[in-house]
């Protein structure tokens, strides 16, 4: 017994070592961005001294220079909104498609699960040209990109759900006079809450993080997450700012943090579940 | 009750259909056919035949853009894989913290591709500074720095997954084992792994697409230097349409090739491992 519990503490110890190996980068980047940038690519893995401290200058640089407070704003409306869109409309796609059986509902499940399969490259061209052509360049117009091209994995995940809820339950609804949407909303969505806490977290991290798709299909001159401006502050000519990199990568990592300590639980879960339908 | 349903088709399906319509079924239909033609906007659109795939395969970037995309995507497989299993299974045995380190080794998987092809930017880079190098001096460095990157971002992920199927075998399983006398060994590999297949399943699938797909991390970490050598498939496409104009068929045309690769190698894989899963 005296023996497991030593194995215990040494496994602990060893796993606290590795952890910090794990997170040691970000901190990297976390000091770095209180240099000042001439000293950043030197010598990054020395702490900042009295000659390199820039208190937080580059923050001020990222914010003022680079709007990036604004990029973050963009990036949460585009993904609050499109998560949102996609969960409201493909939950009641997927009801629909699994409650009525004809030649149609059948084709459009086996097309969202192609379309699941099929690298956004092959398509990216021509949508960025659709895009443009039906005016859906705007960040409200982006939430429908995201409806279409995100669909097939939530109406997947959400049809997968549907089969198991017992039909006695919606029967018993439409007989007592509900209509199919009040069922729909009382009863059935109800039911189905973790599988639609599992399906916003899967869509709400890839919405997120998504650099390409935006990229292509966004008026950039207006409009930029912050996957965008980061790309552009590096990508940009004259000097790249060391410094105002740094403080921006931490300024897009703060709020992921934040979010995945808040709701860590079902982010976990979230990542199981889909993983098994998947 | 299917009558009664079917009259609300409009406010269930009509939304989620257009949007699929105007957001994949259209882009993938005219990506097939634009791939036949030579043109710079789609109205100037000419047919051409298979000439855009000839150039495409011709493409000698290209073809070394594959070679490094397939030895990419084996070499993370492995890496990623072996170390997400190993950590899922030191992470369920009976210690202190295990929920702690969990939500450690997940984490990077939440930063977007952009920003962690930046942070990995800068340790590399102040690593070989010492050597008098840089990441974007040998296509190596290049190769080795994103296999580092994208195991730091996934392993979390395949681990949760990992995880999830280690804690699903039923516990009689592995004491029925231990009374026969199996050892630690014989039990890892004659009980856990097959018990565990379809995770494996899963996970192979994951990391082998993802490989083969992997754009973000390809573009902020080494943006193909040195001279396009480190140029994975999506962005050795990307470049073609975005960076010369009057090759946006032949781009079409290797995005066509790409798709079919990713779509081939997914289905080969499945068939692969899904005939070793157990019936439990």
């Amino acid at each position: 017994m005296k023996k497991k519990r030593r194995l215990s503490m040494i496994g602990t110890g060893l796993f606290t070592i590795l952890g910090l190996v794990y997170i040691a980068p970000v901190l990297v980047v976390l000091m770095n961005s209180f240099k000042k940038k001439v000293y950043i690519n030197k010598e990054p893995f020395i702490l900042p001294n009295e000659k390199t401290w820039n208190s937080i200058e580059n923050y001020v640089t990222a914010i003022d220079k680079y709007e990036l407070l604004d990029a973050v704003g963009w990036t949460v409306f585009i993904t609050v909104g499109s998560v949102l869109v996609i969960l409201v409309c493909t939950s009641m796609c997927a009801w629909y498609i699994t409650r009525v059986k004809t030649k149609f509902t059948k084709a459009l499940y086996l097309l969202c699960v192609f379309s699941m399969v099929v690298p956004f490259q092959m398509v990216m061209f021509t949508l960025s040209l659709v895009a443009d052509r039906t005016r859906l360049n705007t960040p409200w117009g982006i939430m429908i990109i995201y409806l279409g091209f995100g669909a097939g994995l939530a109406v997947f995940m959400f049809c997968g759900f549907v089969k198991s809820i017992p039909l006695e339950i919606e029967e018993a609804a439409m007989i007592d006079g509900c209509t199919p949407l009040r069922t729909f909303f009382n009863v059935v969505l109800p039911i189905m809450k973790p599988t639609y806490i599992s399906v916003g977290i899967l869509e709400t991290m890839w919405i997120w993080n998504d650099f390409l798709l935006p990229y292509l299909v966004l008026d950039l001159n207006k409009y930029k997450t912050i996957s965008i401006a980061i790309q552009y502050m590096k990508g940009s000519y004259g000097r790249v700012d060391m410094g105002a990199i740094m403080a921006a990568l931490i300024l897009a990592v703060i709020p992921v943090v934040i979010f995945y300590l808040a709701c860590q639980k079902h982010i976990i879960k979230g990542v199981a579940a889909g993983a098994v339908k998947g | 009750m299917e009558k009664t349903i079917r009259r609300y088709m409009p406010i269930f399906v009509l939304p989620t259909f257009c949007a699929f319509i105007l957001g994949f079924i259209i882009p993938f239909i005219m990506g097939i056919w634009l791939s036949f033609c030579e043109f710079t906007t789609v109205t100037d659109a000419k047919f051409v035949g298979l000439s855009n795939y000839v150039e495409a395969i011709k493409d000698t970037v290209f073809r070394h853009s594959f070679w490094y995309t397939v030895l990419f995507a084996a070499v993370s497989l492995i890496v990623i894989n072996v170390a997400a299993f190993a950590l899922a299974m030191a992470l369920t045995q009976k210690m202190k913290g295990t929920n702690i380190f969990r939500t450690i080794f997940f984490m990077p998987n939440l930063i977007g591709g952009i920003v962690l092809g930046y942070i990995w930017q800068l340790i590399f880079n102040g690593i070989l500074e010492k050597y008098n190098t840089a990441l974007g001096l040998n296509e190596w460095y290049g190769f080795w720095g994103l296999i580092i990157l994208v195991s730091w971002q996934q392993i979390g992920y395949m681990m949760i997954i990992y995880i999830a199927g280690l804690q699903s075998i039923p516990g009689d399983v592995m004491e029925a084992a231990q009374i026969d006398g199996a050892s630690g060994i014989q039990r890892l590999f004659r009980v856990t792994i097959p018990m565990m297949m379809p995770s494996i399943t899963i996970c192979m699938f994951l990391s082998i697409t993802n490989g083969f797909k992997l754009f973000d991390q390809n573009l902020s970490l080494t943006a193909g230097e040195p001279a396009k050598m480190s140029e994975m498939m999506a962005l050795n496409i990307f470049n073609t349409f975005y960076g010369r104009t009057g090759w946006e068929g032949v781009g079409q045309a290797k995005a066509v090739i790409f798709f079919v690769i990713v779509v081939g190698i997914g289905l080969i894989q499945l068939r692969a491992t899904r005939s070793k899963e157990v019936q439990q």
